[in-house]
């Protein structure tokens, strides 16, 4: 079996002084006449974004890479898709290489759907005759038939989307490079969109594939790869990779969680979340959270200035990377005025916490008006949520029943039962579960 | 993002190479169809953005043309070679406008398409050259006009006229040089963008397309031969009165600045293009 890509030894090094602030010519030649140049040119800052990565992908293995946001896979594959050079490292690659980094790159508002087809399939490098015998096999696949003339400023994001994917969905690629694509999108377009992806795994072909969704990468990958602040850090067997992943993205369980000494967080800092406290419903701080209980999750932070109309959110996911749910004030319609300068907190009681026994995590965010991010901390606290009586059957429903349960109740009216049998006592009739095990 | 066949390389990312390296400028013609299309898309929005859409291909030569005749030629009386005074602004107007808003095009081409730099690879040059290319159906159309004033001004037929496809040529590809150059300079230092605008209606004071070439007095003909838009501008003038006779010299060494120009901006460009996707 041949060998689709060779990575040896790969770095990349970027200047931050040169991204922080726009090079004005104005100030070169200022430089030039008052002699500073000479004092400046090395006073950029630098920072690795990948050190000394090597790996190899056999022909038609399925390889994903995960890693925190900033952890250097997004420039791993730019380098391979020859968007950015590498700073020094080789790197061979044989084959037709696709790679997908956005969906509908190229797409044109005032252009119709055909026109941008055409565009965005050689943007893609197809050429004319492919995709015109591609077409239609492309728009039924998007499923816009009725809009392909039609510019697509009028259609839907989620219309654009499957445009954009179906595109690319018929690249016929030795090599795909695809990056979080499966991140947008409603729960059918992600289907089809992994649909695809294992097509061309079936079809022997060689998948990088780069997600957050640890569900997704740990179905389709054989391997997986776990890039750590330009390093790598695991390379070997999905399950194994991921497992480890995951145990470090926060210590175990705590009444209250110190987010002072993280350090890769996201957003301008103004207002930081400084910790998390998990308290019983009379406001005690606990250590052991249930299926079905009253919770308070208190989030402390410090403003280092006053901060008008700020949304405090979480989002809450399980331990494979699903997000089971997102909210914020925003979402309740919640609008904060101002907060002042300093400390402070806000309280997010639960009335009887939906959640069925798992280990979860939460990534806490916080944002103002005009998408300012003041604070963004992925995976920086764990629940574990144990198992208790929760439908009062006794029979402890733990994990192995999904991921949430909902408060209900069964109303035998409509049964009709045999004159003899005694079913209204809940504790000897209730439902019969199916076991899994 | 497609691209076909193995690669190999190591890794110079920041410094670029000095090395001469044939085979990506042979990489170009496997995206040929990419160039046109990015052209045709320029055009295609460029008409369907504007309400009048072809029309501003024509209205801008043609009044800028009567402006001219009636400021210049009847208030200032500048002289025009013996050519009537609207043929010989429309003559200097074609390759200009061509010339000042291609230029500008393609200086902003990797700026304005930042989207596909960090996103797909393909050979960067083919981003100015798009937008050269794209301009050129204005020219065309403007050419159409052009015949319009020959016809009625009832001026004969003459082998004169084949000049202007290789005059576009030409054109186009001082276009390119130049545009290659500020193209890649804008991605580095944004003012630029600002700098472009003004720098090009310098320009248009100092090309004959206001006043003869032959109005210069000789000391100063160096200076303006210089300038490789005046030998393209007073070639084109020559094409529809040839009474007055070709300046091969003022060709010639338009000629020779192009071809210098194409030389630095491609050197230029080659030089700068790895960094393009981490700083644009």
């Amino acid at each position: 079996m041949g060998r689709s890509i060779v990575v040896d030894g790969l770095s990349k090094q970027y200047r931050i002084g040169a991204l922080l602030h726009e090079t004005m010519l104005r100030e070169k030649l200022v430089n030039l006449f008052t002699l500073k140049s000479l004092r400046q040119r090395h006073r950029y800052e630098t920072v690795w974004a990948l050190r000394d990565v090597s790996f190899k992908v056999d022909d038609g293995e399925v390889l994903g890479i995960i890693g925190r946001n900033g952890a250097g896979k997004s420039t791993l594959l730019k380098i391979l898709s020859r968007i950015t050079y590498p700073t020094a490292g080789k790197i061979k690659v044989n084959g037709r290489v696709a790679s997908l980094l956005e969906v509908g790159t190229g797409f044109h508002d005032e252009l119709t759907g055909r026109e941008n087809v055409f565009l965005n399939g050689s943007i893609l490098g197809m050429t004319r005759k492919e995709v015109s015998s591609k077409l239609d096999a492309i728009v039924e696949f998007a499923g816009v038939e009725k809009f392909m003339d039609t510019p697509i400023k009028r259609y839907s994001s989620g219309m654009r989307l499957r445009l954009g994917f179906a595109v690319a969905a018929h690249l016929d690629p030795d090599i795909l490079i695809i990056d979080e694509v499966l991140a947008v999108g409603d729960a059918g377009f992600q289907r089809k969109c992994l649909g695809v992806m294992s097509d061309l795994q079936k079809g022997g072909r060689t998948v990088l594939f780069v997600s957050h969704n640890m569900a997704a990468v740990e179905n389709l990958c054989s391997r997986a790869i776990w890039i750590d602040n330009g390093l790598i850090r695991a390379d070997g067997g999905t399950r194994e990779v991921i497992e480890s992943y995951m145990a470090t993205f926060a210590g175990a369980q705590q009444a209250v969680t110190d987010f002072s000494e993280i350090e890769s967080r996201r957003g301008t800092g103004e207002i930081r979340y400084t910790g998390l406290g998990i308290l019983s419903a009379v406001g005690q701080p606990i250590q052991v959270v249930r299926s079905g209980d009253p919770m308070t999750l208190r989030l402390h932070y410090h403003a280092t200035r006053p901060i008008p109309r700020p949304s405090f959110g979480f989002r809450l996911f399980t331990e494979l990377g699903t997000l089971v749910t997102e909210t914020s004030t925003w979402h309740n319609g919640i609008e904060i005025p101002l907060v002042n300068q300093g400390e402070g907190s806000i309280d997010i009681e639960i009335i009887s916490l939906p959640l069925l026994p798992a280990r979860y995590y939460l990534s806490l965010w916080l944002t103002g008006t005009g998408n300012i991010i003041y604070d963004g901390l992925e995976h920086c606290a764990r629940l574990d949520v144990e198992v208790s009586d929760m439908y009062q059957s006794g029979r402890g429903i733990d994990g192995r029943y999904g991921i949430v349960f909902f408060p209900q109740r069964w109303n035998l009216e409509g049964l009709l039962p045999h004159e003899d049998s005694g079913f209204a006592c809940p504790s000897s009739a209730g439902p019969q579960w199916p076991s899994k095990s | 993002m497609v691209y076909r066949g193995a690669f190999f390389f190591v890794g110079s990312g920041n410094g670029g190479s000095t090395r001469f390296d044939m085979s990506k400028y042979l990489e170009i013609w496997n995206y040929r169809e990419l160039f046109y299309f990015l052209a045709w898309r320029d055009v295609k929005i460029r008409f369907k953005q504007t309400g009048l859409g072809v029309a501003w291909v024509v209205i801008q030569p043609l009044f800028t043309m009567i402006i001219f005749t009636f400021l210049f030629g009847r208030v200032a009386k500048l002289p025009s070679d013996g050519t009537p005074h609207p043929l010989f602004y429309f003559c200097g107007l074609l390759p200009w406008i061509y010339f000042s808003t291609t230029l500008t095009l393609a200086g902003n081409s990797l700026v304005s398409n930042s989207n596909l730099l960090t996103k797909v690879y393909f050979p960067r040059l083919i981003l100015p050259a798009s937008a050269v290319l794209g301009g050129a159906l204005d020219f065309a159309i403007g050419s159409i006009l052009l015949l319009g004033f020959i016809a009625y001004y009832r001026i004969p037929w003459i082998w004169s006229m084949l000049l202007w496809p290789v005059l576009l040529i030409h054109l186009m590809l001082l276009t390119f040089g130049i545009g290659m150059i500020f193209a890649a300079l804008n991605v580095k230092y944004r003012d630029i963008k600002y700098a472009l605008p003004f720098a090009v209606q310098l320009w248009l004071f100092v090309t004959p397309v206001i006043y003869p070439a032959s109005m210069i007095p000789n000391r100063y003909r160096p200076l303006i031969a210089c300038n490789p838009m005046t030998g393209i501008i007073e070639a084109f003038r020559y094409s529809v009165s040839p009474s007055k006779g070709l300046d091969w010299q003022l060709l010639g060494v338009s000629l020779l600045t192009t071809l210098l120009v194409l030389i630095v901006g491609v050197g230029y460009f080659g030089k700068t293009e790895k960094a393009f996707a981490d700083i644009v």
